[in-house]
């Protein structure tokens, strides 16, 4: 390990993921500016999936985005960025080549688990293996530590960082790290923008299997509906949670992503000279809104207060409501796009 | 969403450290990032999950009390771990952490596992052979 203090000057900026923070405070760093939605819509993350078959902690997978690690990678494909990444066995040697790339001056991105990271809240450290951090700096056993999701950046020993590096389960993280090693500071932003667009607004829409896509959401809506007689009072309070928490808590910035993606839409429109993007993103305000109204609705569920006639079903019915909205918008999109 | 409509129900789960962020439109509908200290759904979703582990633990804890599992079980269940996970983290078959989670096999563990087993969990020795005062 090498004695030496070093502190990369890097810009730590809070946004709402985890991996959309990175590519922008990273790119910020590397002199290109991207704004985290418009990383978002770049690497095209939005999307819908309800995955029956694959369980994490015995709970179906829903998610209201792309695989973890892949707006990086569709981001950089589309920007032409050039990334190094790395993954290792020996923990030694992972944080030997963090201190190297570091003391190039480089800042690095790397995936670590939440339950292993001692500075954030304690609410929130579960087996969670595919969050993203940017390590700056070096002083002593203290590596410097922008987390996008807090709002100024903090510290961790490097016992407890090899920890997080080095998480098993969903994923391994396997010691993972990833830096730029070029960056086009005279990217097209235009081209990438309306390609990124594009790839969402066909995924959303045209994705063959039931479990994907816009149309996923009413697909989840009939398994809803028999949640209560399939698994009982218990489990199917616990799924609903689960689907709460995939929505809003584990960083989508609102509505699964919805108002993330809207803000994109936003500033798509003034980027690509297109206007009726704004109105796109009005209406995609609003279905995220209606988002919003189910994680409330299921919210009073799990707490056992519901009002008369909350239930599976009507929760169910809004589901399919949104869906309809959703599948609606994307083949506009993608008809226009 | 609209920038006054970001709810700040505070359950304090963010222990006071920080806000997240969220996204809302401004008076001229714009797009703004809006700190949150929490939303009542999503605070709500948080304390179930919880709940669970804490149930899982309070089981195990009576089952080692009642002498059906061993004191392992229960540091396993307060690591949130399962026996495949735990079994990764000790690069052991799963079925070999089964075992060691009964109390026969367990007293017959040599010290350098047990080192391994505290390891993994993030405790001592002494403390993994007990259950919390």
């Amino acid at each position: 390990m090498s004695e030496k203090e070093i502190v990369v000057p890097f810009d730590h900026q809070q946004s709402a993921h985890c991996e959309t923070g990175v590519i922008s405070n990273l790119m910020r760093f590397h002199g290109l500016r991207v704004s985290e939605p418009m990383a978002f819509g770049i690497g095209s993350g939005l999307f819908y999936s309800h995955m029956p078959f694959l369980k994490l902690n015995g709970i179906p997978v829903t998610s209201y985005r792309i695989l973890p690690g892949h707006i990086f990678k569709r981001f950089s494909r589309n920007i032409g960025v050039e990334m190094k990444r790395m993954s290792f066995r020996d923990q030694d040697q992972a944080m030997r080549e963090l201190d190297k790339v570091l003391d190039q001056g480089l800042p690095v991105g790397m995936l670590t688990s939440v339950f292993y990271l001692p500075y954030l809240p304690k609410a929130y450290r579960f087996h969670f293996n595919a969050h993203n951090i940017v390590v700056f700096g070096r002083k002593g056993d203290e590596y410097l530590v922008s987390d996008p999701v807090m709002d100024g950046t903090t510290t961790i020993h490097r016992t407890a960082l090899i920890r997080a590096r080095f998480a098993k389960g969903t994923p391994n993280t396997n010691g993972r790290m990833y830096y730029p090693v070029k960056v086009p500071t005279d990217a097209d932003l235009k081209k990438a923008a309306a390609k990124g667009l594009r790839r969402v607004a066909r995924d959303m829409a045209n994705t063959p299997l039931p479990m994907f896509g816009s149309k996923g959401i009413p697909y989840l809506a009939g398994k809803l509906r028999k949640y209560q007689e399939k698994l009982g009072d218990r489990r199917a309070l616990l799924y609903l949670g689960n689907l709460i928490r995939m929505q809003e808590e584990i960083g989508t910035g609102g509505a699964g992503f919805r108002f993330m993606f809207a803000a994109f839409l936003q500033e798509a429109a003034t980027l690509l000279d297109r206007p009726e993007l704004r109105e796109k993103a009005k209406e995609m305000t609003a279905i995220g809104d209606q988002w919003r109204e189910c994680a409330f609705e299921a919210g009073r569920m799990v707490k056992g207060r519901s009002e008369a006639g909350s239930s599976f079903a009507t929760l169910a019915d809004r589901l399919v409501a949104i869906g309809v909205m959703e599948q609606r918008f994307f083949k506009d999109l993608a008809r226009t796009s | 969403m609209k920038k006054e409509d970001v709810p700040q129900d505070d359950a304090n789960i963010l222990e006071g450290k920080f806000k997240v962020v969220k996204y809302a439109v401004n008076e001229n509908g714009d797009y703004v990032v809006v700190p949150s200290v929490g939303w009542e759904p999503e605070n709500v979703a948080l304390e179930q999950a919880w709940d669970v582990v804490h149930e899982n633990v309070a089981d195990a804890k009576k089952k080692v009390q009642a002498g059906e599992s061993s004191t392992l079980a229960y540091h396993m269940e307060v690591n949130m771990m399962d026996p495949a996970l735990l079994a990764q983290h000790m690069n052991l078959p799963a079925r070999t952490v089964k075992k060691h989670l009964q109390p026969s096999e367990f007293v017959a563990l040599n010290n350098a596992l047990l080192q391994r087993y505290a390891d993994a969990l993030m405790i001592t020795v002494e403390e993994l052979k007990k259950l919390p005062e």
